[in-house]
């Protein structure tokens, strides 16, 4: 017998009785899905946010923050010729901009998929990121997240929620551990 | 495998050896405790989530046979190639085979609890395979040649002195710098070039979803992800347990981690793995290692819903005041103590006596597992297979004897108050472990059933 079949036989010996699965209504109590809830959240998670109008003044606001910036790739630029390179020659990328489908309210987290950033590793491998998230696709918790999510359609996605941190030296809280070292956040319209 | 032979008791005496480190291990696992008590007070449904958590696993435990051949099902209509391992020894062979087939001679390796269980690392090391583990806490103990000391904090037991030790002897930084904020950038510096130059990476699994055969890792570093997105194999190695049933249910499960591990309301990366990247191998090992016997354990088999937060640690006074190394296992703390005699009872027959049996593990556990009762049942079923020392045993046979008798108890605490009060050096000695770091309180003059005759009567 293989190990399958061993392992599955044990279990099937082994379970308890099926019990019925729980309802998921009314967990999200009174949470708030507005912009205020967000920005307070991102901004405790050491993010910054700004409201935008329209994409072009993204690189204003991106220069006197981060003066002295080399290398910034944008997902949404129609060229992308980074996206067909190895992903490695990335590692220079000092500012990549994403695109965000869903925002939570109640953590700060952005729902992120590979069609929306081309290159898996692009919002881990950059300096810094900057991701843009329409304002009306605020929400208050992950369980309304997972709702408008629905089944999958990509191969990998990601909630971001903040810059890449550690606190495993003396849980001293340090921002910048593998991923990105800063996290601006433009909410757009 | 290389087991311990000291206990609990003998390496707590060890770590209480420095008491201001002691204090001050205490101190920083409250302080992430009192954390995360403040974040689950924000949330009014923060019960309702528990008791909806505690369903769901229950649910995935029932049906463990079908989710599992459902997860397998998908995970291969995605792409991912799925292995079956049943011990530890499998799980390595299987993880080396991999590594071999693509001649991987070094690779990364983030967070999993589960390759610590089978001890992969020092496997693969003896078949010529470098691993570097990239979670900063995991690699300062891997440099330091030490176990993790806590599922959530692996080096929660090193001093920033130390650890500067550690990186100017390893990774040339000055000596005598010991600024968190300087070695972790020392670190990234130093990861990211194994992230860049390794073929494979290791990842752990947080959840593994049923319906759709994708797999959630969640990290605040981004070393999951910096691993699997560069290199050109993924191996994600989970326990059988990990399972849970559908996509919508992260919702619950993603709500409680983290609030629950350090406080925080997510971890920075939530990522969720269906399909391997275009031109990369995706691997899954299944591992049961003991965990189909354990789920025919009716008493035990809750301590299989445990998401790994570590707030049983956190909260425990013995695990605050001992230490993760004294637990002598890969799992340390309340949930480790329950879990290690599945594996092995005779060698991790002290763990379930390392407890007061307070409860607070029980109640801050995201999953409602009822840690401390599962405790105090190991002690029972450990005692009546006959691994406890033959001291305690002959101890407790003692005390049956005299709880058990009313005559003998009157006679034997009335001398006992005598004998404290004539020779008090009878007790106050080394020998009398109620006497290590503490003074014996000073013998009533009478026990509570004497002065309640002499009361009773006077009213």
């Amino acid at each position: 017998m293989s190990s399958r079949e061993k392992i599955l036989a044990a279990i099937k010996q082994h379970q308890p009785e099926a019990s019925a699965l729980p309802s998921l209504t009314g967990l999200s109590g009174n949470m708030p899905g507005t912009l205020e809830a967000y920005r307070k959240v991102l901004e405790g998670l050491g993010g910054v946010l700004f409201e935008i109008k329209a994409e072009s003044e993204i690189p204003a606001i991106l220069a006197q923050q981060y003066p002295g910036l080399q290398r910034v790739i944008a997902a949404s630029d129609i060229q992308r010729t980074w996206a067909n390179e190895d992903p490695h020659l990335l590692e220079d990328v000092d500012m990549a901009i994403v695109p965000g489908q869903w925002g939570v309210a109640e953590n700060g987290a952005i729902w992120i998929t590979e069609e929306d950033i081309h290159v898996r590793v692009l919002p881990f491998i950059c300096q810094h990121l900057a991701i843009v998230l329409p304002r009306e696709r605020l929400l208050p918790t992950m369980h309304e997240a997972y709702e408008q999510i629905g089944a999958p359609q990509s191969g990998f996605g990601v909630f971001i929620a903040g810059p890449s941190k550690t606190a495993d030296i003396e849980q001293s809280l340090v921002l910048g551990a593998h991923g990105a070292k800063s996290l601006v956040v433009f909410v757009i319209g | 495998m290389n087991r311990q032979t000291a206990d609990h008791a003998t390496l707590a005496d060890k770590f209480n050896e420095d008491e201001p480190r002691v204090n001050w291990h205490d101190q920083t696992l409250w302080w992430v405790r009192a954390k995360r008590d403040r974040i689950a007070w924000t949330i009014p449904e923060w019960e309702q989530l528990r008791d909806t958590a505690s369903s769901i696993k229950l649910n995935a435990l029932g049906n463990l046979h079908d989710y599992l051949l459902q997860f397998e099902q998908q995970a291969q209509q995605n792409g991912a190639i799925v292995h079956w391992a049943a011990d530890a020894a499998e799980h390595n062979r299987i993880v080396t085979e991999i590594l071999q087939k693509h001649g991987v001679k070094r690779m990364v390796k983030s967070k999993s609890m589960l390759t610590e269980e089978c001890h992969l690392n020092p496997h693969l090391e003896a078949n010529g395979i470098e691993v570097i583990d990239t979670d900063l806490g995991e690699r300062i103990v891997q440099l330091a040649k030490e176990p993790p000391s806590h599922i959530v904090l692996p080096c929660i037991h090193k001093k920033k002195e130390e650890i500067g030790e550690l990186f100017h002897e390893h990774l040339g930084t000055p000596a005598g710098n010991a600024d968190p904020q300087f070695l972790t950038a020392a670190a990234r510096l130093h990861l990211r070039k194994e992230f860049l130059l390794a073929d494979a990476a290791i990842t752990g699994v947080n959840f593994a979803v049923a319906e759709t055969g994708e797999m959630v890792v969640c990290t605040n570093e981004g070393n999951a992800d910096m691993g699997a997105h560069l290199a050109n194999v993924h191996i994600a190695c989970m326990g059988i347990e990990k399972i849970i049933p559908q996509r919508k249910h992260l919702g619950v499960f993603l709500r409680l981690l983290a609030r629950s591990a350090t406080g925080q309301p997510i971890t920075t990366y939530s990522s969720h793995f269906r399909k391997p990247r275009e031109g990369q191998e995706l691997h899954i090992v299944l591992v049961d290692n003991g965990r189909s016997r354990q789920l025919g354990r009716e008493d035990f088999r809750n301590s299989l819903k445990c998401i790994r937060c570590g707030a049983c640690m956190n909260t425990c006074p013995v695990y605050r005041r001992s230490g993760g190394h004294s637990y002598h296992n890969a799992v340390a703390g309340p949930i480790g103590a329950i879990l290690a005699p599945n594996l092995d009872m005779k060698d991790y027959a002290d763990l379930p006596f390392a407890s007061t049996l307070c409860g607070s593990c029980s109640n801050v556990c995201p999953v409602k597992i009822d840690i401390h009762q599962q405790l105090y049942k190991w002690r029972q079923v450990l005692v009546k297979e006959g691994y406890t020392s033959t001291a305690k045993t002959a101890g407790m046979k003692v005390m049956t004897g005299v709880l058990s008798a009313p005559g003998v108890y009157k006679a034997a605490g009335k001398m006992g108050r005598w004998v404290m009060r004539a020779f008090p050096g009878m007790v106050n000695n080394r020998m009398n472990p109620w006497y290590k770091q503490r003074e014996m309180p000073v013998p009533p003059a009478q026990s509570f059933s004497e002065w309640y005759k002499k009361n009773k009567k006077s009213t």
